[in-house]
């Protein structure tokens, strides 16, 4: 892309500010907090799918020595029936409780019933095991087409359905349908020369995240509650902890610790409130760890979904009408990102006619968490193959047919919005210049796909200050968790506008009582909103240094100017001070400065990424092997670009994990058959190689510095890439994810 | 409560001393007798990698050991590779390679890498492939983390 602007830190590759704490094991992450009286939180969790909970009887593990004391959900205030945003994905407040501690069902086998505080995790531990409860055992309904039909188990007595934004009498497990429509789909399927109509379905996967679930909590017995945690939001913690406690958000401080990973799985509440009021019952600080099968078997996981995908196109290569049914699997509690799905499942493309159903599903499975683009790799998995489909029917090259179909600025997204400047094209033209496409793949039982993917980003809130030191170095206190290299990018881009080096600024991430409110470290909005937010305060801080260069000038702010970490004496060209000569005059000139921000930035600018893979698959096993992957992407700005590139290789490498190995498994009991990492296969560094990146940058007109967010999009191709390359090496088209070995070979041999 | 043994090993250079259960793992023992939080809980079942320690030269998931039985022996953990003139030449590649995003694998990786360059200094790429299949990573897509171990061995400096 065309690059006008000259940065001298932006684009740079610096070490990051928190890498030599992270290289030698002296960051401290959420389970690494210890304090003195420190009791230790176990949780008894449901062995069913769906019961109902007849009693609870603790007494014998009250009385085993060492336990402090017992918690269930009757514990927690009554929950209102409220709905709060929580920037990535929004909760109900008395499903969010439920989800905590059940209250009279249990909707998952994992939901949580029961709390331990003793005096060790061994004891905990041995407590769960003295407690009885009496469960009236419900079937389960684990499906989402099974839980759509009438005759199914109900989770909810009181859920009725929201249809097309109304209010209706329908007691389901559909808590609601949405519909976005834009033009007319029939008369544009008339004026189709193909029509291709495809089934799909994915199974629940989950986030996998290397750190579980972890919270420490002191409450004092004045009502102030601290909070140590890793969590993608603090603020969010506390927004969320303060009505399902019933206390004022003053009274909870809550201070992040290192994140061992999120994806997204790390917003919702947990195990706060249970460390909470375990804390409040003793009067010590206590600490609740998940271990792994807790994890996979309590939160995340994405949905499992059926999706119905419709598209028509002319002989000519342009597509005319597409159609979308969708079904996503919501977990015991309604909240699926059904909506992101449908906001990105046809958005690439400039379609005139249009209509896409959704329906938010309950099934008897873990509350679904956002998983990094959430809902849009389930979508780009029908739709990119779909796609294909059509490509192959024309006899298109897949990335001609982009081309000639892409959205750009100002083609209306079915939902309703225009996408502002975009570089849809640009990823697709340097697809198809890439010395990946250009070289022929050759070989037996080998295939190449491509296909693309759109995330919207989101900006939120984010506020960042600036404290200039006497030498002329500034600590900046921002409040976004860093999950993957954050901290430099924010930092690089004050840095940036001070005029300073990168390793001049020192990048804190705050707690909730020491820095201005922030949303999650969600919605690839950190580097965009945090960023912007770092550019303001910097600008402050020019703006407040400005007038001291002009105090010790004894002239007028606007008689000087700041350029290159350089104040200049507008009317005396051989005056000048450097950032670092009024740094060190600050208490002689006014005091301390800091520079502030508080940001709500719009302009988000979506990103699209396009995937290329060539893929292996063994005839004999149906084993994948991927040959060559390359990730390109708009990335509007690289403010680091190794970073940008991590991004791009972890989100590739989580959709190939997607696409070719993860599931939950389940029993005919409802419950998790592979609650492990053996068992929960992820991908591995042998069954990989090398992932490249080609970062298309065109600037995103709503940030000063031109960046989008990087970090979501990249999940979203790689399911739908796979599957596409799968049928260039088999002739055989897979509509189920994950293409495990036994799937590609049940297809293989069928097609005979 | 099980009574407490006492037990005496050889700890990141340094002879230690302490009291565990005989049910507590190494990782716990190291983490919540001893504070050396570096080692990460990731699965307590040898699946992850996160709490990779080197016990007697041999690279092990220390969940899947018991703390008593280092008696006698010698344990390097994350907190014992780097020196007092400076970071080991895989911790600073890690840096310069931005082989990290969240870090919690990392020190489990750089561990496990570095029980490979003490066997093997110059690892073929499928060799670095093979060796840190044992250490998961859900951050990075493993990309730089290959590059970073292959550019280490590469670094003739390289204490192995």
């Amino acid at each position: 892309m065309a690059e006008t602007t000259t940065y001298k830190v932006i684009g740079t590759r610096p070490i990051r500010h928190d890498g030599v704490d992270k290289v030698t094991g002296r960051a401290i992450y959420g389970a690494d907090v210890q304090m003195a009286g420190l009791l230790h939180g176990k949780v008894l969790r449901s062995p069913h799918a769906h019961a109902r909970i007849r009693s609870i009887d603790v007494s014998r593990a009250l009385a085993l020595p060492g336990v402090k004391a017992v918690m269930t959900g009757a514990d927690l205030p009554p929950a209102e029936d409220r709905i709060i945003n929580l920037g990535e994905g929004a909760v109900n407040l008395k499903y969010l409780s439920n989800n905590i501690l059940a209250g009279d069902k249990v909707l998952y086998k994992g939901h949580p019933v029961v709390a331990v505080a003793a005096t060790s995790p061994h004891l905990a531990e041995e407590a769960l095991a003295l407690i009885h409860v009496d469960y009236e055992v419900l079937p389960p309904v684990l499906d989402v087409r099974e839980a759509m039909q009438d005759s199914a188990p109900l989770l909810h007595e009181n859920l009725k359905t929201k249809s097309l934004g109304q209010e209706t009498d329908k007691v389901s497990n559909v808590a609601t349908h949405t519909q976005f429509k834009l033009g007319d789909v029939e008369k544009g399927f008339q004026e189709a020369d193909v029509v291709i109509e495809r089934e799909f379905t994915t199974a629940t996967v989950h986030q996998g995240y290397i750190e579980p679930h972890n919270a420490t909590a002191m409450w004092n017995p004045d009502g102030q509650l601290t909070i140590w945690e890793s969590t993608q939001g603090a603020f969010t913690v506390q927004r969320q902890l303060a009505p399902v406690l019933g206390i004022a958000v003053a009274q909870i401080r809550v201070i992040p610790a290192e994140i061992g990973g999120g994806f997204g799985g790390k917003i919702n509440l947990y195990l706060e409130p249970i460390a909470a009021v375990l804390s409040q019952k003793t009067g010590h600080p206590v600490k609740v760890l998940m271990n792994r099968a807790e994890v996979f078997e309590s939160t995340g996981p994405t949905p499992g979904s059926y999706i119905r995908v419709k598209m028509g196109a002319t002989k000519d290569g342009r597509v005319t009408a597409a159609q979308a049914y969708m079904a996503y699997e919501a977990g015991g509690y309604p909240g699926s990102p059904i909506g992101a799905g449908m906001m990105c499942i046809f958005s690439p493309y400039d379609i005139p006619n249009v209509l896409i159903d959704g329906f938010d599903v309950v099934v008897n499975k873990p509350k679904t968490a956002p998983y990094r683009a959430p809902g849009a790799t389930n979508a780009a998995f029908a739709s990119e193959t779909v796609v294909d489909e059509l490509c192959e029917k024309l006899g298109l090259d897949p990335l001609q047919f982009r081309l000639r179909n892409a959205a750009k600025e100002g083609t209306r997204r079915p939902d309703g919005p225009t996408h502002p400047r975009i570089g849809y094209l640009e990823t697709v033209q340097a697809a198809l210049d890439s010395d990946h496409y250009r070289t022929p793949l050759e070989g037996p039982n080998v295939g190449r796909g491509v296909a693309s993917g759109y995330w919207f980003n989101v900006g939120l809130q984010s506020s960042v200050s600036i404290n200039v030191n006497a030498d002329g170095s500034v600590t900046l206190v921002e409040g976004s968790t860093d999950i993957g290299g954050t901290r430099a990018s924010i930092a690089m881009q004050a840095a940036e506008v001070l005029g300073l080096k990168a390793e001049e600024v020192r990048p804190i991430v705050a707690d909730t009582a020491s820095v201005g409110y922030n949303d999650v470290t969600g919605g690839s909005r950190t580097t965009f909103a945090s960023g912007y937010a770092a550019i303001e305060a910097a600008q402050d801080v020019v703006r407040q240094m400005t007038e001291r260069a002009a105090r010790i000038w004894k002239v007028e702010p606007p008689d000087v100017t700041f350029a290159d970490g350089v104040f200049h004496h507008n009317n005396e060209a051989d005056q000048r001070l450097t950032f670092q000569e009024v740094a060190a005059q600050l208490g002689r000139t006014g005091g301390p400065v800091t520079g502030r921000a508080t940001v709500a930035p719009r302009g988000v600018g979506g990103a699209f990424a396009t995937h290329i893979v060539d893929l292996q698959v063994d005839p004999e096993t149906g084993k994948v092997t991927v040959l060559r992957y390359t990730a390109v992407q708009d990335v509007g700005k690289a403010i680091h670009p190794s970073y940008v590139e991590g991004q791009m290789q972890g989100g590739a490498v989580q959709g190939i994990g997607w696409a070719l190995n993860e599931e939950y498994f389940y029993n005919n009991t409802g419950a998790m058959a592979n609650a492990s990492f053996l068992d929960y296969r992820m991908p591995t560094s042998l069954d990989l190689p090398m992932i490249d990146t080609i970062l298309v940058e065109v600037p995103n007109p709503g940030h000063p510095f031109g960046v989008r967010g990087v970090g979501e999009v990249p999940i979203v191709p790689p399911v739908a890439a796979i599957a596409n390359a799968i049928y260039r090496a088999t002739g055989v088209r897979l509509r189920h994810s994950p293409m495990s070995p036994g799937r590609v070979m049940t297809e293989v041999l069928a097609k005979g | 409560m099980p009574m407490k043994v006492h037990v005496q090993t050889r700890l990141n250079g340094e002879e230690v001393e302490f009291l565990c259960e005989p049910r507590q793992s190494l990782l716990e023992v190291l983490r919540d007798v001893l504070g050396l939080t570096g080692s990460k809980e990731g699965c307590n079942n040898g699946n992850c990698g996160a709490c990779s320690v080197i016990l007697d030269g041999v690279l092990v998931n220390s969940c899947c050991v018991l703390g008593v039985e280092t008696a006698g022996r010698e344990v390097t953990t994350i907190e014992g590779i780097a020196s007092p003139d400076g970071l080991h030449p895989l911790q600073q590649k890690f840096l310069e390679h931005a082989a990290l995003q969240c870090g919690i694998c990392t020190p489990g990786f750089i561990v496990a890498a570095k029980a490979l360059l003490d066997k093997n200094p110059h690892p073929t790429e499928h060799q670095v492939r093979y060796w840190l299949a044992g250490n998961l990573c859900r951050c990075t897509g493993y990309d730089k983390i290959i590059r970073a171990v292959l550019d280490a061995a590469q670094t003739t400096e390289a204490k192995v």
